[in-house]
Formats: structure tokens, C-alpha cells, sequence
């Protein structure tokens, strides 16, 4: 026992029941499975920027775009959610000693699992080959919207099942403070929560009534500005989890602690009230959105970079904290003294370097003068795949080194092939990464099959092979990944996984006096995310005319 | 905690570093006048070619060096597929999509356009270098979506004549 506050309510240890433990663990392997499936198509689509065309050789794979939209789908949705819908209701439970509501977790893991079905026979059928984010008039089978809209649900599950977990809590807890693990996961989750209401309208609403062929003709404006408006926030619903881990286990991870409790609250809200009002900038060059409600989005953006800064700074403290304790001297000494031999740190250190670069860009395309230079070119997926590519990918890469053997009770398998499939991966995220933005600044767009394209442009012809060569350690760094979790699946040491989730400790306490208790006052942070919601998007929706003219097309 | 201090000091030059950019961009687009496309009409995608200005497509001179370019897009082209502008004229696109979602890109230039059934899309631009300048689509349209290209030919002296129909006398701009 330290002499520090631990993130959690009991630091001795906590055990979900058994059976809890299969549904959230099986609820993990379907978003690991998605991640490996996903990349065969992600390496296809690189592969064909360095003009090599291999989709001939996929079975099952018709166009090009299939396997595209296979990749966003597979990638970023069924990856994303699925861990989130284990990890968070995970991290609940463990910070509060309590187990979660059953039968939430059994519906939650249904929806997930009947949503995966539907949208995988819409899929691989290419009934939907839209891409993933679903733009009308291209119209997809029914099940792909029916499909994408009860995994939205699964979440929606995963987070009742958090929040019933956390108001027992608080009943047998009146007045003293949420355990900070408990809270920021259930916080990550309310946001996906209130940002996902648009799509959810979208989807079941209008996409699912003109694909069925009750409504005759859409409006596309309408629906692709529902889509972002939940599309910013789902990609701070992708980091969140991966936060959640940087702020309350990698300080334990590393040797180190946690600086502030309040300031890791604070951020938290922060990307509550902020990472929705901001999806314009999704949209800078759309007709039927008048300029300054995109400027008033720009600004929002500028916002929500605001707690990612904050977040640089803890983390990078915590870690020096460890490098330091480990005897790390001088200014930068004490980088090297982190546990670099641990796969799961390293995995997220790598992840968080990447995530500068990441960060960077993304600034720059909230920026709406440079964002026409680059809109919709390589720059854009250049720029994702140092966000949700690596800072995501790569942190709950490292989280399955000691989550699976700790769900599943096994000593993790070939840690140094561990640790060399996140160095791989990193090396060639950065390679992909360098052909991609280069190639958007030339204007060569994203989405495209340049392999096979009547156009080309000599400006890209080393970005593609840059794109190519990356992509493809890329894949090799997940295919290491892939075979040490089976393998720690199948062939770990049995009982010899870690007994509990790594709980880290902060420095300074939660305070029980003054202004710091409100922060936990969700229900009304909640309310001023909507309100903050209705100040960005009321005008637009309050001046805009619906324009229901589109019948839908299936020219893929 | 000396931590505390640090903290601060990096908020605040967060913060900083933040509103300097916000100001950098209220800089290019009030003084140098760098818009991006807003709410201009809407239209039936199935009548635009029934519907001005689209149903004259191409080319138009609007003033002394100002040029209006008049563009549709369908699956998988660009109507008319090449346009022809003088070099250092102000040349504003207009244009919108007759079936789905298309981009419209000119590479190598800011002029970055969606072009959405049902809404008509405007922005301007000076094209400042002579020479062949490809319109890339680059938005996902379909199967023959890396089929649909266009192309700009700045020329270097001022006669400018239209792909598909020309208007050389100063004509109105569309609401």
C-alpha cells in the first residue's frame, strides 16, 4: 500500500463473477477479430496505391470498394466498440468493486453480436458497398443500417449497464467521490452516448425507410450532416478507451503515478462538452452550410484539442515520474529507463509518439483555409491513421497483452514478438503515413482505386509506393499481434495471467471540499454538453429546408 | 508540487499556441478573402439540366477578368470535362451533381468542392500559373469512381473559350 490516493475503490483486488468475465471477454475477441480481419483488406487498398492490384487474390472479394468499406467497417466501428463495450463496463466494475447488471451485459453482447451479423452478410454479399461512413443517395441492403444500428445499440447496453453499476454504488456511497477510473470510463461512454443520438436518427429514421423502399427519396445533405454529426465524436468515442488506459494504468504500467485527479476529471468533461459541437469541419467544402456556422465549428475544434494538450502533459509526467523512479537521469534520461521489454507499454508509448503527428495534422485540418488544400485527398487517411491508427489501434494493442491473459486466466505468449509487432507496426505507420500526407499535398485523393484509375499524376508515384511499403509492415506488425494473442489463447501457461487489472495511484486526492466535488455531478455536465449542442447545431437546423429529392443508387 | 506549476505553464502555452492559430485563420479569411462555400439554392437533381445556369454548361465571362465556370457532375464524369480560363482571371465554379455524391478537385489548388444532389455548390478561385490542371473526383461515387476526371487549361493569354458552350458576353451570376 502506497501512501497515494489509488484510482480505483479497493486497490487489494476485485474479481467480476465468472460468468461475467466470458460475455466481456468473448466481447473482446470479436473487436481483436474485426482488427485482424479488417487489415487484410487495409493492405489491399495500400497495395494499390503503389499501383500493385492483389484484390483478384481475396476470396469472396468483388471490387476494390468492398474491401474498403470491409477495412472502415471491420476497422474502426466493430474494432472500436466491441473493445469499448467490454474495457469501460470492465473498468466500472473493477474501480467499484461491484459486479454489472447481467442481463444488460447478455443484451449488449447480443445486439453487438446480432449487428455483426446483419452488417457482415450485407458486406461480404456487397450489398453495401458504400464505404463506411454510409453516404446517401449510394444506398446499402437494409441490414447493413439495421446491422450498424444495433451495434450503436450495444453501446447504449454497455453504458446503461455502467451507469446502473455506478448509481448503486452511489447510494451505499452518499457523499464521497466517484472513483476516478470508474469515472472517467462511465464519462467516455456518455459522450458516445449523446453524440451517436444523430446517427442513430439517420440510420433508423431515413436510411432504413428508403432502403426498405417505404421512403422514396432522401435528402443527402440532410443525412451526411447527421452522419457527422455524431463522426467528430465517434473518433473521441474510438480515444476515450485508449485514455482511459494512458490516464489510470499506464502510470502503473510505468513505474509512476498519476499527477492530478481533478486535472484527469476536468479533461474528461472537457471532451464531454466539446468533442460533439465541432462536426462542420467534417464539411468545410459542402454546399447548403452557411460559412460562419462552419467557423463557429472551427473554433469548437480548436477547442477539443485543448484536453488532448492537457492530456500530453499528464501522461508525459507520469511517465517521467516511472523513468525517474527506475533512475532515468538528465533531461531525457529517464526515457530510456521506462519498461521498454514490457509489449504492453511500449505498444502505447509508440502509440502516444505517433499521436503527436497525429494531433498535429488534425489541427491542420481543422484549419478550414489549409482543410481545402487537403479535404478528401490521401492527406485525410494519412492523417486518421496516426489517430485512430496508431494512438487507438496500438494502445489497445498493448491493453490485450495483459487483458486477454487476465480474462482468460494464461501467461501472455512471446512477449518479444509482442514488442517487435508494435515496433513494426510503428515503423510502418510511419512510412504509410509520410506516402499518404506527401501524396495529398500533390492531390491525390483518398477513397480511390488509383491502381487501376484512368488518371495519375507523376507527383504520386512515391507517395503510392511509400503508401504500399508502410501499409505493408502495417499488416505484418498486426499479423505478429494476432499470433501472440491466439497463441496466449490456445498455448498460455495456464493461472498464470495477471491477478488484476494494473491500478495506478494519484498524487493529489480527489477533494471532498469546495468546487471539485460538482465535477461529478454527470447529470448536469450532461445537460450543458446539450446545450452546447444546440448553441452549434440549432441555427443550421432551425434555417436549413429539407430537400428530399434522391432515390437511391447502387452502382457498386 | 512543482508539478502544479508546470502545469499551468503548459495550459496556458496550449492555449496560446491555439488562439494564435484561430487568429491566423480569421487573418486569411477576412484579409485575404480565402471563403469556402456556402448556402447558395437548392435544386431537383433529375431538372438540372432544364434549370439555369446548368442548363448551359461551360464557360461564361461575368466581367472585365472575372469568369463564371458552370459544371454538373454525374456517375462517373464531368459535363463539360474540360474548361478552358485565362490565366490570372477570378474564375467562380458552379455546380452540382445530377445522381450522388461527387468531389470536385482541381489538384493543386485550393478549389475543393462537394457536390451534393440538391444543393448547388460556389467557390472562387484565381488561377495564377498557366498550364493543364486535372479535376479529380474525389469523393466515392460508385464503381467507376477512379474513372471520373476532368480537366482546367489555364491559358496564358486572356481567350478563354468554353468545352462544351461558350458565353463571351458578360452574363448575370445565378442567385
Amino acid at each position: 500500500m502506497r501512501e497515494f490516493t489509488p484510482t480505483v475503490l479497493d486497490p487489494s483486488g476485485y474479481d467480476l463473477p465468472d460468468e461475467q468475465r466470458t460475455i466481456l471477454r468473448w466481447t473482446i475477441y470479436i473487436g481483436y477479430a474485426a482488427l485482424v480481419a479488417g487489415v487484410f483488406h487495409g493492405l489491399a487498398n495500400a497495395l494499390s496505391y503503389a499501383g500493385v492490384n492483389v484484390i483478384g487474390y481475396f476470396p469472396g472479394l468483388r471490387t476494390y470498394y468492398q474491401g474498403l468499406t470491409a477495412h472502415g467497417v471491420a476497422n474502426v466501428l466493430i474494432f472500436t466498440f466491441s473493445f469499448a463495450n467490454a474495457f469501460l463496463p470492465l473498468m466500472t466494475a473493477r474501480a467499484l468493486a461491484r459486479p454489472l447488471n447481467h442481463n444488460l451485459l447478455i443484451a449488449s453482447f447480443a445486439a453487438l453480436v446480432l449487428g455483426n451479423v446483419l452488417t457482415l452478410y450485407a458486406v461480404v454479399s456487397n450489398q453495401a458497398s458504400v464505404l463506411y461512413t454510409s453516404y446517401a443517395p449510394l444506398q446499402a441492403h437494409w441490414t447493413y443500417y439495421i446491422g450498424l444500428a444495433l451495434v450503436v445499440v450495444s453501446t447504449w447496453l454497455a453504458l446503461l449497464c455502467m451507469v446502473l453499476t455506478l448509481r448503486a454504488w452511489r447510494r451505499d456511497n452518499r457523499d464521497s467521490r466517484i472513483p476516478l477510473l470508474a469515472y472517467i470510463s462511465v464519462v467516455s461512454y456518455l459522450m458516445w452516448f449523446l453524440a451517436s443520438l444523430p446517427l442513430a436518427v439517420s440510420f433508423l429514421g431515413f436510411m432504413t425507410p428508403w432502403s426498405l423502399g417505404i421512403l422514396p427519396n432522401i435528402d443527402p445533405l440532410l443525412t451526411r450532416t447527421l452522419f457527422w454529426f455524431s463522426g467528430h465524436a465517434i473518433v473521441y468515442a474510438w480515444l476515450l478507451p485508449a485514455y482511459v488506459s494512458w490516464y489510470a494504468l499506464i502510470p502503473r504500467q510505468v513505474g509512476g503515478e498519476l499527477i492530478s485527479d481533478s486535472y484527469a476529471r476536468i479533461t474528461f468533461i472537457l471532451f464531454l462538452l466539446l468533442s460533439i459541437p465541432t462536426g462542420f469541419h467534417h464539411q468545410y467544402t459542402d454546399p447548403g452550410i452557411p460559412e460562419h456556422f462552419k467557423a463557429l465549428h472551427g473554433v469548437l475544434t480548436f477547442g477539443v484539442f485543448f484536453p488532448s494538450l492537457a492530456t500530453a502533459f499528464s501522461v508525459m509526467a507520469s511517465l517521467e515520474i516511472g523513468g525517474r523512479r527506475a533512475g532515468g537521469r538528465g533531461l531525457l534520461g529517464w526515457i530510456r529507463k521506462l519498461p521498454w521489454g514490457d509489449p504492453s507499454v511500449t505498444a502505447q508509448l509508440l502509440a502516444m509518439l505517433t499521436f503527436v503527428l497525429g494531433g498535429a495534422t488534425g489541427l491542420i485540418n481543422a484549419s478550414f483555409t489549409m482543410n481545402q488544400v487537403i479535404h478528401n485527398t490521401t492527406w485525410v487517411p494519412g492523417h486518421f491513421h496516426m489517430t485512430v491508427g496508431s494512438a487507438v489501434a496500438l494502445t489497445l494493442m498493448g491493453v490485450a497483452y495483459w487483458l486477454i491473459p487476465y480474462l482468460k486466466k494464461r501467461e501472455l505468449w512471446g512477449r518479444r514478438l509482442a514488442v517487435a509487432s508494435s515496433w513494426t507496426y510503428t515503423i510502418g505507420l510511419l512510412i504509410f503515413a509520410r506516402g499518404m500526407i506527401s501524396g495529398g499535398l500533390e492531390g491525390m485523393p483518398r477513397r480511390t482505386f488509383m491502381a487501376e484509375a484512368s488518371y495519375s499524376s507523376p507527383a504520386w508515384k512515391l507517395p503510392g509506393l511509400l503508401t504500399g511499403i508502410g501499409g505493408s509492415l502495417m499488416f505484418a506488425g498486426v499479423m505478429m499481434f494476432f499470433i501472440v494473442v491466439g497463441m496466449t489463447i490456445i498455448a498460455g501457461r495456464r493461472d498464470m495471467g495477471p491477478s488484476d487489472i494494473p491500478v495506478s495511484y494519484t498524487l493529489t486526492p480527489p477533494a471532498t471540499t469546495g468546487w471539485e466535488p460538482r465535477l461529478d455531478r454527470l447529470g448536469l455536465w450532461a445537460l450543458a454538453a446539450v446545450a452546447l449542442i444546440l448553441i452549434a447545431y440549432g441555427p443550421f437546423f432551425a434555417t436549413y429546408t429539407p430537400n428530399f429529392v434522391s432515390p437511391g443508387f447502387k452502382g457498386y | 508540487m512543482k508539478a502544479h506549476v508546470y502545469e499551468k505553464g503548459m495550459l496556458a502555452v496550449g492555449l496560446g499556441v491555439l488562439v494564435a492559430c484561430a487568429a491566423a485563420l480569421v487573418y486569411a479569411s477576412v484579409a485575404l478573402g480565402l471563403h469556402l462555400p456556402g448556402r447558395t439554392a437548392q435544386i431537383v437533381p433529375q431538372d438540372v439540366y432544364r434549370v439555369p445556369p446548368f442548363n448551359q454548361t461551360g464557360v461564361r465571362q461575368t466581367g472585365p477578368n472575372a469568369y463564371e465556370v458552370v459544371m454538373v457532375a454525374q456517375a462517373w464524369a464531368f459535363v463539360p470535362g474540360e474548361v478552358r480560363v485565362p490565366v490570372g482571371s477570378d474564375v467562380t465554379f458552379t455546380a452540382t451533381s445530377v445522381d450522388i455524391i461527387h468531389g470536385l478537385n482541381v489538384e493543386g489548388t485550393r478549389l475543393n468542392l462537394m457536390l451534393i444532389p440538391g444543393q448547388v455548390t460556389r467557390n472562387s478561385i484565381r488561377f495564377n500559373r498557366p498550364g493543364e490542371y486535372l479535376i479529380i473526383c474525389h469523393e466515392y461515387c460508385g464503381i467507376g469512381h477512379h474513372h471520373m476526371f476532368g480537366k482546367v487549361v489555364v491559358e496564358p493569354v486572356a481567350s478563354a473559350s468554353a468545352g462544351s458552350s461558350a458565353v463571351t458576353t458578360p452574363g448575370s451570376l445565378v442567385r
